[in-house]
């Protein structure tokens, strides 16, 4: 155990290598290998336009690459479907879209694997809140209570909801997209536990997608800076700052304006 | 049980998030109600029954609860499956031709040569192809539920009118078979009472009943989460369609003929203006099957008790109207403080 306790060193959750993306004449993504190793956190930031969602939305099986290769857990494979990404443990989580409003947090966290009475047809909501109860515990996840629709809660709470949900669900590559957008800095702190403690707990692996550098620099293991469909930056987040990024970003800026002089 | 039916969601008040403590008693009982919405339209149903006992002696007696009964039986037991249908996001602008074209099936059935209950069978199974046909219709070709049922109803009409060739029939049978479906005294509403505890049962206690919530609730986050929509909307498009058969067939036992421009577009309107003033809501996700049965309830009480009063059709349809809208509106605006977390 005691050699994967530096991270450089433990095995590759994901990883991809030299993917191509085009539509039509766009390359969207020209050449991008990334490495998540098991139970990082890699901040993957970038422009919009640079090519994050895209890249995001290959990994989730939404979009099929051109060329390049993706492995999960070491093997070599084709996402075709985002069922297909999500039977290897691939689990995206866009802000608390995937939300049912009207349904309470359990029924909602075990929506569509509801525990019923078996053999009988009724669902058996005593379990089902309990269970949905002691995994928001162990996850440090605070809400009023597991009864409560999910409208009434905070965006910072449904947040922490989704992402417990797909934990939940074994997921094992969590995919956040800006799971910290539109929120307080009460409610981002909330979020920031919960993906503290999930990798404390070191049973998933995740890529978050943010804008907020300092929150990346705070929370990620790694820091991947996608420009122009490529990754320009690769470096553990210790080993780097909020300024060395901004001057990063600053002078892609720079460039485009020197290039473009007259564009608003 | 009663309780727990009556919330969708069986929360017990004490587990709801605190109540501000800056509140007084009068607005948190307030809050409390509203959040039941059963119990608001429950009310509104009992203040009718008391303002027209005082004004009509002879609202409570046995003969008008009866008649009542039977302004409710049918409508309500169509309201449930609309209700679901709501739920889920879609609508059922056919059922009151369903209604007219099951009995008749029945009758046909019968004629051939068949038993009267095989003859029922056939016109719940025909119903439920109906329905089929809407659900089809609406989810493979993409067509607002709105405009594939109008189509259904209109084709439903000429159907029923071409096999009967428009003249009504005697409903066929006798003794206590007639009876239980829905000769007998109390016995529509009986079954009107099962339905809405079955649905109710289904939409409260199922996976089917979370699913249609979560479909009408959130389509593309129930799809995400693997909940088979398209399933869901066709399942409840063919319970709303076989319950309105079923309405249909008990109507044709109780008044013993079959008349093949009985229901139609009112009894659908009925429905469906029930299950609104009961809480359910057009955009989807929201709704209780008691609700709809509360708000055919109030709606059959005030149309009773206008009618004994001896107030006219006309005003009758003018209170229906503004009763429907401040009920939408209340609904909007219930959703919206529900969700800012101000109820």
């Amino acid at each position: 155990m005691t050699e994967i306790t530096s991270p450089v060193e433990r095995p590759d959750a994901i990883r991809t290598e030299h993917i191509v993306k085009r539509y039509g004449a766009v390359m969207a993504l020209h050449d991008v290998s990334i490495r998540l190793r098991k139970g990082e956190v890699l901040g993957l930031v970038g422009d919009n336009g640079a090519g994050k969602s895209t890249l995001i939305k290959i990994l989730t099986g939404f979009v099929q690459p051109n060329s390049g290769e993706i492995y999960v857990n070491g093997e070599e494979v084709k996402l075709r479907s985002v069922s297909h990404a999500r039977s290897l443990g691939i689990e995206t989580v866009y802000q608390d879209l995937a939300l049912v409003s009207e349904l309470s947090v359990y029924h909602n966290m075990f929506l569509n694997r509801e525990i019923r009475y078996s053999p009988l047809p009724f669902l058996n909501n005593r379990k089902m809140r309990e269970q949905a109860r002691n995994h928001l515990k162990r996850m440090g996840v605070s809400i009023p209570s597991a009864d409560v629709e999910v409208a009434k809660l905070s965006g910072g709470q449904r947040q922490a909801i989704a992402i417990a949900r797909a934990v939940y669900t074994d997921a094992k590559i969590l995919l956040l997209d800006e799971p910290l957008a539109a929120m307080g800095a009460k409610e981002g702190a909330l979020i920031l536990d919960l993906i503290r403690n999930l990798k404390a707990m070191g049973e998933v692996s995740m890529i978050m997608i943010a804008h907020n550098y300092s929150q990346v620099l705070e929370i990620c293991d790694r820091v991947n800076l996608l420009q122009h469909g490529t990754i320009a930056f690769d470096k553990p987040a210790a080993e780097t700052s909020l300024d060395e990024l901004n001057e990063l970003v600053m002078r892609e800026y720079r460039e485009a304006a020197t290039k473009t002089p007259t564009k608003s | 049980m009663a309780e727990t039916i009556l919330s969708n969601d069986s929360t017990p008040e004490t587990d709801l998030p605190p109540v501000p403590a800056r509140k007084g008693l009068l607005p948190r009982l307030g809050s409390i109600i509203l959040q039941q919405r059963e119990a608001s339209i429950l009310v509104v149903a009992i203040v009718e029954v008391i303002y027209f006992q005082f004004a009509s002696s002879n609202f409570i007696t046995g003969n008008n609860i009866r008649t009542i009964f039977e302004f409710v039986s049918a409508t309500a037991i169509i309201a449930a499956g609309e209700v679901m249908l709501l739920i889920c996001g879609e609508i059922d602008l056919s059922v009151g031709q369903v209604f007219a074209l099951a009995p008749f099936i029945m009758y046909f059935v019968n004629q051939a040569g068949l038993p009267l209950w095989v003859g029922i069978i056939a016109g719940l199974l025909a119903s439920a192809v109906v329905g089929l046909f809407n659900g089809i219709v609406t989810v493979w070709f993409k067509i607002p539920s709105l405009i594939s049922t109008l189509g259904t109803q209109f084709l439903l009409t000429g159907i029923t009118l071409t096999i009967s060739q428009g003249f009504p029939v005697i409903t066929p049978g006798k003794g206590n078979f007639n009876e239980v479906m829905g000769h007998g005294a109390y016995s529509e509403i009986v079954w009107a009472v099962l339905v809405m505890i079955v649905v109710q049962v289904i939409l409260s206690f199922t996976r089917w009943g979370k699913h249609t919530v979560a479909t009408g609730g959130n389509l593309h986050g129930a799809s995400e989460a693997g909940v088979n929509v398209n399933r869901i909307k066709m399942g409840n498009f063919m319970l709303a369609s076989t319950l309105a058969g079923l309405a249909g067939t008990l109507e044709a036992f109780r008044i013993t003929s079959i008349d093949p421009l009985a229901g139609g577009v009112s009894i659908m309107f009925s429905a469906v203006a029930g299950a609104v003033i009961g809480g359910t809501a057009l955009t989807g996700g929201l709704g209780t099957v008691v609700g709809a049965f509360l708000g055919v309830l109030a709606v059959s009480i005030l149309n009773d008790g206008f009618t004994l009063l001896g107030v006219s059709a006309f005003t009758y349809n003018i209170i229906l109207g503004v009763a429907i809208l401040i009920a939408m509106i209340l609904n909007v605006r219930l959703r919206i403080w529900r969700e800012a977390g101000r109820l």
